[in-house]
């Protein structure tokens, strides 16, 4: 490049360079710009291919001339560090951007201008976007599956319940403290099943009974996603004990009940939980699905919660068990108090990626025919009156999903940094 | 001696339940079965499945046995696997060092890309590959072509296809010049190591894998002629193409889908492999006079390698095990055909679900001795 | 005697920070050179400008006749004849320690396996460490890593030696035996640079001291005169708080 240039752009001709650059870069994306929004070809009197690549040729000598080194002033340098480190990376930073241009107009006409938002049918859709009636009118049912329009309060009900349960740990005192543990492993899973069994399925105090095929969509998701995660913890954590046993047996049985859940695609394991389980049960006996599932979920993903945990108790020095047991500690009491609080630090960043994958594994449920958000929205798409309208839906579910995912993925990560300083 | 007895106490009462409960649920079986008039055994992988295939590798028609469509979905599930592991590869490659790009757009969309992919369902992206954006697609009659007559269509995607003659001698020809290869490694290092002569392998390489098979061509003794697919009409408003080769696309809904879910996986893996190189390292190896081309291939490769395989050997096996979503969207896989289909017909749950698990069971545990091997053959190298 | 390095006027900055001032240096074949300061004075980067693991700003650096620019087979002849030793002996941990040793001599001097080998035992027996040959780095002591990171260096023969902070990741009882390598090669006539704190060292091979301070030279003076009578305040003070 330095061959073909004759002038080396450098703090002594930085008054020429830095306006000459900068202007040619100004034009490139303003061909671009009319190119993209008004479809104006400003440089129309160059022909050939060359017009096509002279916003690029523009723009890649523009950043050429701008590019000196410790100039003196902070915000070119910043620039140039940031985005025009050298050649390659200048014509990266072109092509990116310039993309980014031309890409923005298709997805703002479709998201926004041309898309439709007033209305209660699909006759409504004329705009050729997007056609968020359907999410409007669809609205409901993507939060509470086929449940009846007029108990929805009771979903509602339970769910706040729930979560005010769940807060109870942080008003709690020195005094009760210590019960935390207890009531958050024993205490609130049965208390959560209370509610869900007596609220939301009904059949009790004049409660209309809702079979459970008939619940879905989001809250569906939060349901299956919560007690999964509340069961597969403590399986998991028996489990990850059990690997590390002295005891042969236990150690084999654990190694052999890991390894096969882990082994086979948790969509098998619902076909399990659908096909064959029923055969293992006396007649007679019955297991909701939805309890299949969720068991068959959370035995899953307790294989791989046993795994990280495993982690964290290998990570360990072995001077942590030794002092433990020199205390006197039997093996219960040493883990108790000394090994799994440590170890459980170590693998909370894991342990909660385990249990973004749990949440991204629910929609699975579809297999035994029960139909939470995604499966909503794939319900809906066939239904006869709002026909082709898959892509709205699926962006609806995927926005939802994004921002649970995303924001339990960013606080693990802020916890992983946070214990890494720690240590 | 009382301890002891505890021990051996617990584990025989583990053992004891294990049974215990094994025998109870087989006894249930039993009676729900017999109750059903059903019979435990696999003698029905040989009767006739009677039902069709979509999409097969092998010859297999309706009155092809179970066992035969069992081995059809194993292979398209193969299938489905290979190619979706080459391109999250390619893909995971390119966006774990775009990760580590110095350029603040370049980093910060690839950051954006695996944010994005890695926290949806898998299941919600294929249902919208194959349900909405596939469906955009035009009808066979509208579709302009691209790259060399291929047709994506709403039908499929249509790419011209090659038909060989005498196959077998260009393949050995290739074969050969595989096993070529190797020996010119093999030599060249001999060479360089007696006399120091470095030689450009990795030119040599391409050059004899371009030019010993193109061999046979040029003489003759095998060739190819190119299918182009074809437009035909079919009634009034229907039309299709004939010829070339045809992608369904439940598969390339599934190959998307699982590529780009699982590059996001590979990305962080490489990078991660990346980054764990100290800058010290390739400091030392600069100062010692070597180029950047031999730093990467002496000094980063070989240590970032050990870091990023075995976790990304792992997202292979994920990826192998996420294909059986193809069940979503009608793909004919393992777990469709035969956990699927077949169970439909024959009931035989038991069987068919547990011959379907230990497919997915035997695949992970080759893998993982597979991984066990090599983990210990780089340890004993470390110390 | 040939002037072996020359720097001239050199400046460096690290953004808005200036690490180097106006550094003016010439470094005679067969000199050996100590430099002292206190951390964050702008030692290491002026070594590491030496051979160009950092880049100077302005002014001229030349080695042994070929002046540093961006030519990069400039940078990989110099490098070549410069050996560098570093505070973190940044071996490689996935190579033997005699695999460290003959890498270089293999790929950059193109030298047989066998010869190589010969000149990597060779050094490995100058820093005493040949029956450690085949362990890997991870396997060796803090001082025997350190060793062999020396012998790695003198596998390329090079001209100058340049050592940055050789002993300061040491345990104490095995700064000896690197610093008792270092007095050896000094001894053997190699033209060396050497940035550390161990006065004992500088004392015994010095030719001459060079004290920095806040990217500046401050003092350059022969190792007897610079112990015995500094003349700028800094230098005293420095000295005080080191001996």
């Amino acid at each position: 490049m330095r061959k073909i240039f004759f002038i080396k752009p450098n703090i002594s001709n930085l008054n020429i360079c830095l306006p000459v650059g900068s202007f040619l870069i100004l034009l490139s994306f303003l061909d671009i710009f009319l190119n993209t929004f008004y479809n104006l070809n400003p440089s129309f009197f160059i022909i050939g291919p060359v017009n096509k690549v002279l916003p690029l040729l523009l723009g890649m000598i523009g950043f050429y001339l701008i590019r000196i080194e410790y100039s003196g002033k902070k915000y070119l340098d910043i620039f140039n560090k940031k985005i025009n480190l050298n050649n390659f990376n200048a014509l990266c930073t072109l092509i990116i951007s310039f993309s980014i241009i031309k890409i923005m107009p298709i997805f703002l006409s479709w998201f926004i201008i041309d898309a439709n938002f007033v209305g209660d049918n699909k006759d409504a859709c004329t705009g050729s976007g997007a056609c968020w009636v359907y999410i409007k009118v669809w609205f409901e049912r993507f939060i509470y599956g086929m449940y009846p329009a007029s108990e929805i309060w009771r979903i509602n009900i339970s769910f706040i319940l729930i979560i005010v349960f769940g807060l109870f740990g942080l008003f709690s005192n020195e005094k009760i403290k210590r019960y935390l543990i207890l009531y958050y492993a024993v205490v609130y899973p049965i208390l959560a099943f209370i509610i869900i069994y007596f609220l939301v399925s009904g059949g009790v105090f004049n409660l209309e009974w809702v079979q459970t095929n008939a619940w879905g969509g989001l809250s569906l998701t939060f349901i299956v996603a919560f007690f999964a995660l509340i069961f597969c913890f403590p399986i998991g954590l028996f489990l990850a004990l059990g690997r590390r046993s002295k005891l042969i047996a236990v150690r084999y049985v654990s190694i052999g009940f890991i390894e096969f859940w882990r082994g086979v695609p948790l969509i098998t394991v619902l076909f399990m939980s659908a096909v064959i389980f029923p055969l293992f049960l006396p007649s007679g006996v019955y297991i909701d699905t939805l309890v299949r599932a969720i068991f068959a979920i959370a035995l899953f993903e307790a294989a791989y919660i046993a795994e990280v945990i495993r982690g964290g108790l290998q990570a360990l020095p072995k001077g942590q068990y030794e002092a433990a047991r020199s205390l006197g500690m039997g093996y219960w009491k040493s883990n108790y108090l000394i090994i799994l609080p440590q170890a459980l630090k170590i693998v909370i960043p894991g342990i909660a990626n385990t249990f973004l994958a749990l949440v991204k594994d629910t929609p699975l449920i579809f297999v035994v025919g029960l139909l939470e958000i995604v499966g909503m929205t794939n319900l809906a798409k066939t239904n006869p009156k709002w026909l082709g309208l898959a892509m709205e839906g699926y962006i609806f579910a995927g926005l939802i999903f994004f921002l649970i995912c995303y924001v339990m993925s960013k606080y693990s990560q802020s916890l992983e940094k946070k214990l890494s300083s720690e240590r | 001696m009382n301890n002891k007895n505890k021990k051996y106490l617990l584990q025989s009462a583990l053992i004891l339940s294990i049974v215990s409960l094994f025998i109870f649920f087989a006894t249930n079986a039993q009676i729900n079965m017999s109750n059903r008039g059903l019979q435990f055994g696999f003698g029905f992988l040989n009767r006739e499945a009677s039902f069709d295939i979509q999409f097969t590798l092998i010859e297999y028609s309706r009155s092809s046995t179970y066992l035969r469509a069992y081995l059809v979905g194993l292979l398209n599930t193969i299938l489905v696997a290979f190619f979706g592991i080459i391109f999250a590869t390619i893909l995971g490659v390119i966006v774990g060092i775009a990760r580590l790009s110095k350029n603040y757009l370049i980093n910060n969309l690839a950051s954006a890309y695996v944010e994005f992919f890695r926290n949806l369902p898998l299941l919600l992206q294929l249902f919208f590959w194959y349900y909405a954006a596939l469906r955009v697609l035009p009808l066979p009659q509208d579709a302009g072509e691209f790259f060399f007559s291929s047709y994506l269509t709403i039908k499929a995607l249509y790419l011209p296809a090659l038909r060989w003659e005498n196959f077998y001698v260009f393949l050995t020809l290739f074969i050969i010049s595989i096993f070529l290869i190797i020996v010119t490694k093999f030599y060249t290092k001999k060479i360089q190591e007696k006399d120091g002569t470095q030689f450009p392998i990795f030119l040599i390489s391409v050059a004899i894998l371009l030019i010993l098979p193109s061999l046979s061509l040029i003489f003759g003794f095998s060739s190819f002629s190119i299918e182009k697919p074809e437009l035909l009409k079919l009634s009034e408003t229907t039309y299709t193409f004939e010829g070339g080769l045809e992608i369904p696309p439940e598969f390339i809904a599934l190959l998307f889908a699982l590529s780009l879910y699982t590059a996001t996986f590979i990305a962080e893996c490489v990078r991660a492999g990346i980054e764990a190189i100290g800058k010290g390292q390739k400091e030392a190896a600069a100062s010692l006079g070597l180029n950047p081309n031999l730093v990467l291939k002496l000094i980063v490769m070989p240590q970032a390698l050990r870091v990023i395989i075995p976790p990304t050997t792992n997202q292979y096996l994920n990826l192998t095990k996420n294909s059986s979503l193809a069940s979503a969207i009608a793909y004919p896989d393992l777990a469709l055909v035969f956990a699927g289909t077949a169970l439909m017909q024959t009931g035989k749950a038991i069987e068919i679900v547990s011959m379907v698990m230990f497919t997915y069971l035997l695949l992970s545990i080759l893998t993982s001795v597979l991984m066990n091997w090599y983990n210990k053959k780089q340890q004993i190298t470390e110390k | 005697m040939a002037k072996i390095i020359e720097l001239k006027k050199v400046n460096k900055w690290f953004d808005k920070f200036q690490v180097l001032k106006d550094i003016d240096l010439d470094v005679s074949s067969q000199e050996k050179i100590v430099i002292c300061g206190p951390s964050g004075s702008g030692k290491s980067t002026l070594i590491r400008c030496i051979n160009r693991l950092e880049e100077h700003q302005e002014g001229n650096i030349v080695v042994d006749g070929t002046e540093l620019s961006e030519n990069t087979k400039n940078i990989e002849k110099i490098r070549a004849e410069v050996g560098m030793v570093f505070q973190q002996f940044n071996l490689f941990p996935h190579l033997s320690v005699l695999d460290n040793c003959s890498l270089a001599p293999i790929w950059v001097k193109k030298l047989p396996k066998k010869q190589a080998e010969e000149i990597a035992m060779n050094n490995l027996k100058r820093v005493q460490i040949d029956d450690q040959a085949l362990k890997f780095p991870g396997q060796l002591s803090g001082g025997q890593q350190q060793r062999a990171a020396i012998a790695r260096a003198l596998c390329m023969e090079p001209k100058i030696m340049l050592f940055d902070e050789p002993t300061s990741a040491l345990d104490p009882e095995m700064i000896k035996e690197v610093l008792d390598v270092m007095v050896d090669l000094a001894k053997g006539g190699m033209t060396m640079i050497v940035v550390t704190h161990e006065m004992g060292f500088a004392k015994e091979v010095a030719d001459y001291m060079i004290f920095m301070d806040e990217g500046k030279i401050v003092e350059r003076a022969k190792t007897k005169e610079f112990f015995e009578n500094p003349k700028s305040d800094r230098t005293k003070l420095f000295l005080s708080q080191i001996l």
